[in-house]
C-alpha cells in the first residue's frame, strides 16, 4: 500500500534528468567540430496522479525532448526517469498502453480515410476490450461533438475538428497521463474553448494526469493550477501561475478610447501610460493587480467611450521572469552552448 | 493473435486509402495499358530481328510485358509505395508519433504497403492485363497450379520489395533530402527488375549479375514461374532469401537510427 501511494504522489519523477546530443558541425573545408548541446540539463520535479500542469518555455527550451523521454522514444543521457514507475526508454511498449500524447501539429490520424477508421485501429492496437472501447468512443465523440464527422475523411476536417479527433485518439484506452503538445495551436476562440473545457471535465472527472505545453497563456491560466518553466534546459520555475506572474513582473495593458484627444492619463502608480494615439491611451498595470479600479478611476475623471484589457503574451511574462531571475541567481554553470 | 489483428487492420486501411484515389487508380489503368501497347511493338520489332531471345518465343515475351505492366504498381518495382510517406514522415518529425506507439515500426510499414500493393494488384493490374489477354494473343498456362504458384512468387515478391524500399526510406533519417536516393532507387528498380527488358535478356555478366540481384525477385520471378520458365521451389528459396536479408537488415537500421537520430522538430 506504501508503495502505490508512493507511486501516486510522484506519478511522474525526474530526478537530475539531462539530455546531451552531439551535434557535429562544419567549421572549414573538411573540418568538424563536435559540441554538446543540452537539451534537458539535470532537471527534477514530480508530478502527483491527477495533477494537470503546464510545461512552458521559448521555443528549443527543452520542452518536447522532455515529452520524447517521458514517452521513451528518446533516452536520457543521465539522471532517472519514472512515469507510473516504469522506465518509459526501456519499457516504451507497456508504458504506451498507460499513457496517452497529443502533438498538437502532427496527427496521429489516418489522412486519407473517415475518422472512424483511425478510431477501429487504435482498438486493435491498444486491444481495448470491445465494450469499453463502445462506451468510450460514444463517451468522447459526445463530448467532443464529432458525432457527425465519423464518416468523414480526415483530410476535409477543419484544424479544430481533426485535433478533436486526435484528442479522441488518444484517449480512447483510457491512459492515466494525458501528455499534450501545443493542444490549441491554431484553434479559433471556440474550437480552444471546445477543448479546454474538456480537458477541464477529463482532469476533474477521470482524474487523468496531464502534462501540458502550450504557448497559449490562457491554455495556461484556464486550466492549470501549477506551471513548470523551462529555458536552456533548465527548470527555471515551478509554482502556481500568480507566482509566475509575481516573479516576473509582467504587465497587462489597459487600452482606453477617450472621447478625444487629451494628455497622457494621470494613473495612480504604478500603473502608467505607455503609448497615446489620438484619442487612444495605452496603459501598463501589474498583471497580477486587479483592473477594475484602474478602470473606475478612469471613467470617473474621463470622458471613456471603450475600453479593453490586454493580457501579457507568454513570451513576454517568460522573457520578464528568466530576465528578472538571472538578475538574482547564479549563472548556470554549464550552460548549453546551443 | 492481438498482435494479427492490429497489422491485419494496418494493411486493410493500407488497402482503403489508395483505393479512396478513384481517378488516379483510372489514370494508372490507362497509363500501364499504354506503356504496354509501347512496349509490346516493341518488342514485336525486337523478337523479329531475334526470335528466341532470352529463350522466350514472341507470345512469352508479350506476355510477359503484359505480366510487367500489371505488376508494376503492386511491386512498386520503381517505388511509389509506403516509403514515400515513410520518408516524409521521418523529415518532419511525425515519425515520433509512429515511434510512441505500442506497435513494431517495420512491421506496421510492412502491413501497411502488403494493403497497398493488395489494392494495385486488384486496381491497376487486372485491367491491363485483361486487355493485353484479350487484344495479344498471350501464352498463359491453363492449369489453376501454376497460376497459384506464380501468386505465391508474387507474394515473396511483394516482402523483397518492401525490403528494398524500407531501407531506401530509412536514409531519410541521415539525409534530410530524400530526392537523389528515391531516383537512384527508381532506375536501379526499373532496370534491374526487368521492366524494361526481361532479365535472361541481358548478356553475359551483366546477366549473371543483374538475375542475383534482389531485384530479380520482383518481377522475373514471378513471370519465369508463370511462363513455365522456371521451377517454383528454387524460385521461392531465392526469393525468400533476399527477403529475409532485407528485411533484418531494415530492422538493424531501424534499430540504430532510433537510437543516434535526433526527432525533427524540436
Amino acid at each position: 500500500m506504501k508503495g502505490a501511494f508512493a507511486v501516486d504522489s510522484a506519478f511522474i519523477e525526474l530526478d537530475r534528468v539531462e539530455k546531451v546530443f552531439d551535434v557535429h558541425r562544419k567549421t572549414g573545408f573538411m573540418r568538424r567540430e563536435l559540441r554538446r548541446v543540452r537539451a534537458v540539463d539535470s532537471i527534477s520535479f514530480t508530478v502527483a496522479r491527477g495533477e494537470m500542469v503546464g510545461y512552458i518555455g521559448p521555443n528549443g527550451a527543452g520542452k518536447s525532448t522532455t515529452i520524447k523521454m517521458l514517452t521513451g522514444i528518446l533516452t536520457p543521457s543521465g539522471g532517472r526517469l519514472r512515469v507510473a514507475g516504469i522506465d518509459p526508454s526501456r519499457e516504451r511498449t507497456r508504458l504506451a498502453h498507460r499513457i496517452g500524447v497529443v502533438f498538437g501539429q502532427r496527427t496521429t490520424l489516418w489522412w486519407d480515410l473517415p475518422l472512424l477508421d483511425s478510431y477501429r485501429l487504435m482498438h486493435r492496437m491498444y486491444r481495448i476490450p470491445d465494450a469499453r472501447y463502445r462506451e468510450n468512443l460514444d463517451r468522447l465523440v459526445e463530448l467532443l461533438e464529432l458525432g457527425d464527422l465519423l464518416d468523414v475523411p480526415v483530410r476535409q476536417l477543419s484544424l479544430g475538428q481533426r485535433m478533436r479527433g486526435d484528442i479522441v485518439a488518444a484517449l480512447l484506452h483510457d491512459p492515466e497521463v494525458l501528455y499534450l503538445d501545443e493542444p490549441t495551436i491554431g484553434l479559433d476562440v471556440v474550437s480552444k474553448g471546445k477543448v479546454r473545457e474538456f480537458l477541464r471535465e477529463l482532469n476533474a472527472e477521470h482524474g487523468t494526469t496531464v502534462l501540458l505545453t502550450t504557448h497559449d497563456l490562457q491554455d495556461i491560466e484556464q486550466l492549470c493550477s501549477r506551471v513548470m518553466v523551462i529555458d536552456h534546459g533548465r527548470l527555471m520555475y515551478d509554482g502556481p501561475l500568480t507566482g509566475l506572474h509575481e516573479v516576473g513582473d509582467s504587465e497587462r495593458i489597459l487600452v482606453v478610447d477617450l472621447e478625444r484627444e487629451l494628455p497622457p492619463i494621470e494613473a495612480p502608480a504604478p500603473a502608467r501610460v505607455v503609448k497615446v494615439d489620438g484619442p487612444r491611451q495605452w496603459l501598463a498595470f501589474p498583471a497580477a493587480a486587479s483592473a477594475a479600479p484602474l478602470v473606475a478611476r478612469i471613467a470617473a475623471e474621463y470622458p471613456l467611450v471603450d475600453l479593453s484589457v490586454r493580457e501579457p503574451d507568454i513570451e513576454a511574462v517568460i522573457a520578464k521572469m528568466l530576465h528578472s531571475l538571472g538578475d538574482t541567481t547564479d549563472p548556470p554553470s554549464e550552460r548549453a552552448t546551443a | 493473435m492481438g498482435t494479427g489483428r492490429l497489422y491485419a487492420t494496418v494493411a486493410a486501411g493500407g488497402f482503403r486509402r489508395y483505393a479512396t484515389y478513384r481517378a488516379a487508380t483510372a489514370a494508372g489503368v490507362f497509363t500501364n495499358t499504354v506503356f504496354g501497347l509501347i512496349l509490346v511493338y516493341t518488342y514485336t520489332a525486337l523478337w523479329d530481328e531475334r526470335p528466341h531471345l532470352g529463350g522466350y518465343d514472341l507470345a512469352q515475351a508479350v506476355t510477359y510485358v503484359w505480366i510487367g505492366q500489371s505488376l508494376f504498381k503492386t511491386l512498386a518495382s520503381g517505388g511509389g509505395g509506403v516509403e514515400g510517406e515513410l520518408m516524409e514522415r521521418i523529415r518532419t518529425g511525425d515519425i515520433a508519433v509512429d515511434l510512441f506507439r505500442p506497435a513494431d515500426l517495420q512491421l506496421w510499414w510492412l502491413a501497411a504497403d502488403l494493403g497497398r500493393a493488395a489494392f494495385e494488384l486488384l486496381g491497376r493490374g487486372v485491367l491491363p492485363f485483361v486487355f493485353g489477354a484479350l487484344v495479344f494473343d498471350l501464352a498463359l498456362p491453363t492449369d489453376v497450379s501454376t497460376w497459384a504458384a506464380f501468386l505465391v512468387a508474387v507474394l515473396l515478391g511483394m516482402l523483397v520489395s518492401f525490403g528494398i524500399r524500407y531501407l531506401v526510406a530509412l536514409t531519410a533519417f541521415w539525409l534530410m533530402d530524400g530526392t537523389g536516393v528515391t531516383q537512384m532507387a527508381m532506375l536501379t528498380g526499373w532496370f534491374c527488375s526487368g521492366m524494361v527488358l526481361p532479365l535472361n535478356v541481358f548478356p553475359g555478366a551483366l546477366g549473371e549479375v543483374v538475375r542475383a540481384l534482389p531485384w530479380s525477385s520482383l518481377l522475373q520471378a514471378p513471370a519465369d514461374l508463370l511462363l513455365g520458365h522456371a521451377d517454383p521451389l528454387p524460385t521461392y528459396a531465392f526469393q525468400a532469401g533476399w527477403a529475409v536479408a532485407l528485411l533484418a537488415a531494415g530492422r538493424l537500421v531501424q534499430s540504430v537510427a532510433a537510437r543516434r537520430v535526433v526527432v525533427q522538430g524540436g
